[in-house]
């Protein structure tokens, strides 16, 4: 690969689910989950993946992963491209690539103990002896803020905090490089999620980790990220370093998201223009021509419905797919 | 007091579990004027919820229990009332708003019938005016072609067209409060705005009261006028709205805006969490409830749970402590 700094490239990735019907179960449509993503994450890098329900966000992170194989498109992962290998080869790839999920209840199975939840991956990849994972369980609920005599325990003695830390550490087992992080804290009270917050970031400190991190919450996705792309009914819409997005957006969708997203201050946002989007987001069954977003733009035109606009690099780093986004520079 | 249309004075929830008593309110007051719109905001579990369904007789019982307090809504305490007589309050004068508009919604029913029901039973009206006033309402909600929608199902509707309805059925009896509790935490944000921009639109046209109950500081920030923070069933801060965001003055109101980041903010610095978890409320607190997770708590924090007092105008705060010198108020 070119830039050896370069640990995941994702090219025009797409996942598509086959909606079948009728007795001989003949494929009629196909949801478009993930129509054609493109983006690269640097080493040590965090790239926040944002949108709204249903736009593809968590897709594009298990496709990443091959945990659902995507329909067409490559993923470069450490110069491996993880779309055309399997097996043996595949399952070695996994230990470097870890995912959180986002409910710290249904990921962490009911009758295991906390030790042998954060000892499975050791075991099934089999890089620690018996004796060698229980220290490597204590380290690791030490690395994660718990006390390391809660490996006997059972997940449901623990707050929703508490076990989000337990996904973490079972993430961070095998020594991964790279971390897909699906709305890892949207199940969290707010005080709560500031603490996981801040833990993920001391670890990324500690230990280089790169992450993609998903979520809808956009204040959230602002603090943590370096650079941020925002998805829409299956697409990247606009894709740029954290504070040129949040600050001068220009994809007309990016722009009325964040003017969305309430401020914890009421002078603020006494004085604040809302963009109101009108309708809801289309059916990724049957997306519209031609661009995503037309159906709720605010700036449309008939150009819009002919040709799905290009995703092009406006100025350095800041990459949007709107024909009329210069207006905006 | 006259000029107060919900006044709640005392006000202790408890219920029943396999695990013990759990005291979820314990000892709430406080008052709301006519056409006063007031945040209520708070993690899970701190009482928001039981507080005003226990105000309108809405506690499942057993295992619920309101033990103590009265609510008197225009001089008539709604907790001494029979359920035949609140629920002549209910929908009729008090409308409500729930987080999840499909299950407030009866499936099998149209959205018609629903609506048209409030009108027949509190107004008396025929079947055919129902219908035109029921057309009226979900038009002034913001729903095209009303009429002819009033013959779908809840399933028919999007999430944030649910909600739409929703809300034209608390408002249709023209109520003089409206509770809103956590209405918009189930739709993304762009929804969300939608709904609160609609909430005050109708405001200003009908002039309600609402109680809006949210565990997101951000939301209420622009929209109420007065915020209530609840924390272990308790009230420990209620303030005018532009004081409690320029001058958080209880620890846990201090540490629950450092805990949240702002879409508005490009630093990068760490966020303040709060460290540890909410209480558990098998016992009712004798101490201050957040002094398990303060910072500044002091032995007294320990011995006495603190009274609200007055610190500024409209602004009463529950605490010993004065954060701003770490000594005794």
């Amino acid at each position: 690969m070119a830039d050896n700094n370069v640990l995941l490239r994702v090219d025009n990735l797409v996942k598509h689910f086959p909606i079948m019907r009728g007795l001989l179960q003949k494929q009629v449509g196909a949801v478009r989950a993930v129509d054609g993503v493109s983006f690269e994450l640097k080493r040590g890098e965090t790239l926040g993946l944002v949108g709204e329900s249903g736009c593809g966000k968590s897709t594009t992170g298990r496709a990443v992963l091959q945990l659902y194989r995507p329909t067409s498109g490559n993923v470069h992962f450490d110069g491996t491209d993880l779309t055309v290998i399997k097996g043996e080869e595949l399952r070695a790839m996994r230990r470097k690539m870890q995912m959180i999920f986002q409910d710290p209840y249904a990921s962490l199975n009911p009758r295991m103990t906390v030790g042998e939840i954060i000892r499975e991956p050791l075991i099934v990849h089999k890089v620690a002896t018996e004796a060698e994972a229980d220290e490597r369980v204590r380290q690791l609920l030490e690395l994660v803020k718990l006390n390391p005599s809660f490996s006997t325990r059972y997940p449901h003695e623990f707050s929703g905090g508490q076990r989000q830390r337990i996904g973490i550490a079972r993430a961070l087992a095998l020594q991964p490089s790279f971390i897909v992080c699906d709305e890892p804290i949207s199940a969290l009270d707010v005080s709560i999620q500031a603490q996981v917050v801040n833990l993920l970031e001391e670890l990324q400190n500690e230990f280089n980790l790169t992450y993609l991190f998903i979520a809808h919450d956009l204040s959230v996705v602002r603090h943590i990220s370096d650079r941020v792309a925002v998805m829409y009914l299956g697409v990247i819409v606009e894709l740029s370093t954290r504070d040129e997005l949040y600050e001068h957006p220009l994809h007309p969708y990016s722009q009325a998201l964040l003017s969305a997203v309430p401020i914890p201050d009421p002078v603020i946002e006494k004085t604040r223009q809302r963009i109101i989007l009108t309708g809801d987001v289309p059916s990724p069954a049957n997306p519209p021509s031609g661009c995503r977003f037309r159906t709720r733009c605010p700036i449309a035109e008939a150009k819009c419905a002919e040709s799905r606009p290009e995703f092009r690099e406006i100025k350095p780093g800041h990459f949007v797919a709107c024909f009329f986004a210069d207006r905006y520079l | 007091m006259p000029d107060l249309l919900l006044d709640v004075k005392g006000l202790e929830t408890t219920f029943k579990t396999p695990d013990g008593i759990v005291h979820a309110v314990n000892g709430v007051s406080f008052g709301l004027k006519e056409g006063e719109t007031l945040g209520v905001v708070g993690e899970s579990g701190c009482g928001k919820s039981v507080t005003m369904l226990s105000v309108l007789g809405l506690i499942p019982s057993p295992p619920g229990k309101v033990k103590e307090g009265t609510a008197h809504f225009f001089g008539r305490d709604l907790l001494k009332m029979t359920s035949a007589e609140i629920r002549q309050i209910r929908g009729a004068q008090i409308g409500m708003v729930f987080q999840d508009p499909m299950t407030s919604l009866n499936p099998v029913l149209t959205i018609g019938r629903q609506l048209e029901e409030p009108l027949v039973v509190h107004l008396g009206m025929t079947r055919a005016q129902a219908r035109n006033r029921a057309a009226e309402l979900l038009a002034m909600v913001g729903i095209p072609n009303a009429k002819d929608r009033l013959s779908d199902y809840p399933h028919q509707f999007s999430g944030g067209m649910r909600q739409r309805v929703m809300i034209s059925m608390a408002l249709a009896c023209s109520p003089q409060l409206l509770i809103a509790d956590e209405p918009t935490t189930a739709l993304d944000v762009t929804i969300q705005a939608q709904i609160t921009d609609l909430v005050k639109r109708l405001r200003s046209e009908l002039g309600m009261a609402i109680i809006w109950i949210t565990h997101d500081l951000g939301v209420v920030a622009g929209f109420a006028q007065r915020v209530i923070v609840m924390y272990g069933g308790f009230i420990i801060e209620d303030s005018i709205v532009n004081e409690l965001y320029v001058n958080p003055t209880h620890p846990y109101t201090i540490g629950l805006l450092g805990s949240l980041p702002r879409v508005d903010a490009s630093g990068h610095e760490t966020l303040t969490s709060i460290e540890g978890s909410p209480p558990l409320l098998y016992e009712k607190p004798t101490h201050c409830p957040f002094a398990p997770r303060c910072k500044w708590a002091m032995e007294r924090c320990w011995k006495e749970n603190p009274p609200l007092e007055t610190v500024a105008p409209d602004h009463r705060v529950a605490c010993w402590v004065d954060v701003k010198t770490g000594r005794a108020r």
